[in-house]
């Protein structure tokens, strides 16, 4: 005899519905964004006129670097810069 | 042309479900290795459960979910190394997870001048133990055919309508209740087949 019926299942299945795609994809490329940034890092220990200007524009330094310049990476290299 | 049942002939792949390709120490060996696929499959497997634990579990607003959501798989790639046992990933993101929301409820309550002894209400603990279960019940679901796999979480998961259903896997939208009914038998068949033949006893424990 079963002991599990078809509402126990269905309401178990429903409790995990999807998390937003976007969340998803932007943990997904965690990997890539940390290299990205640390790339990044690296260079702008070896030289203060490149440090100067991925300052001036922290978006377009990650996006030269492949990374897509969200909010939460963006404000990871303006950390990570700043303990530099 | 033939309409597709549900004996593993599906035609069209659907949404992602909890992956189970791998077996979650050999997911685990592979990450470390530094393969990307890897890491993409374990964040497919675990995003879910993560999202559940901290809506359902701790109640987070959109906000502080995402916040928790993205911090809380950043600790799982910088501390996988320091995993002692490989199978035990999934307690151990679990737990994780509880850490980073139990903090975000705390810093908010701090913010707000709240009691953060009331945070000790939080979360119901036979809520934790369900999403267990329900994460055991996706396991099974991912061993059943494809088209089962799509009509059962489509439906119960994403809420969608047998209309929709109909319309994405190209299924009169008559005969989605049925194959709905047939395909929670063969989940019911799979799920016991695991060992699971006794359902979950409600808890009213807490976290603390």
């Amino acid at each position: 005899m079963s002991n599990y019926d078809h509402e126990q299942l269905s309401r178990l299945i429903g409790m995990l519905p999807p998390a937003p795609q976007a969340w998803v994809q932007a943990a997904q490329e965690l990997p890539a964004a940390r290299r990205g940034l640390d790339g990044l890092v690296a260079r702008v220990e070896a030289d203060a006129a490149f440090r100067a200007e991925v300052l001036a524009d922290l978006e377009s330094a990650l996006q030269a670097e492949g990374v897509e310049p969200q909010p939460r990476v963006v404000e990871e290299l303006r950390r990570l810069l700043a303990d530099d | 042309m033939e309409a597709p049942g549900d004996d593993g002939k599906a035609p069209a792949r659907g949404p992602e479900l909890i992956a189970q390709a791998s077996s979650d120490a050999a997911l685990v060996a592979r990450c470390r290795a530094g393969d990307d696929d890897a890491w993409r499959e374990l964040v497919e497997r675990f995003s879910r459960y993560v999202y559940a634990i901290a809506v359902q579990g701790f109640r987070l607003g959109q906000q502080d979910a995402e916040d928790v959501f993205q911090d809380v798989f950043a600790r799982v790639y910088e501390r996988l190394g320091s995993l002692r046992d490989d199978e035990a990933v999934r307690p151990w993101i679990a737990q994780l997870t509880r850490r980073v929301c139990i903090d975000r409820l705390r810093s908010g309550a701090r913010e707000s001048d709240a009691d953060i002894e009331e945070l000790h209400e939080l979360p119901a603990e036979d809520v934790l133990t369900a999403l267990e279960d329900a994460f055991d019940v996706h396991d099974a679901l991912a061993e059943l055919p494809e088209n089962c796999r799509q009509i059962l979480d489509r439906f119960f998961a994403r809420d969608e309508s047998y209309r929709t259903i109909g319309d994405t896997l190209g299924l009169p939208a008559g005969t989605i209740a049925s194959r709905i009914s047939r395909c929670l038998d063969k989940l019911r068949d799979a799920f016991e087949g695991e060992g699971r033949n006794v359902p979950p006893a409600p808890s009213g424990g807490q976290v603390t």
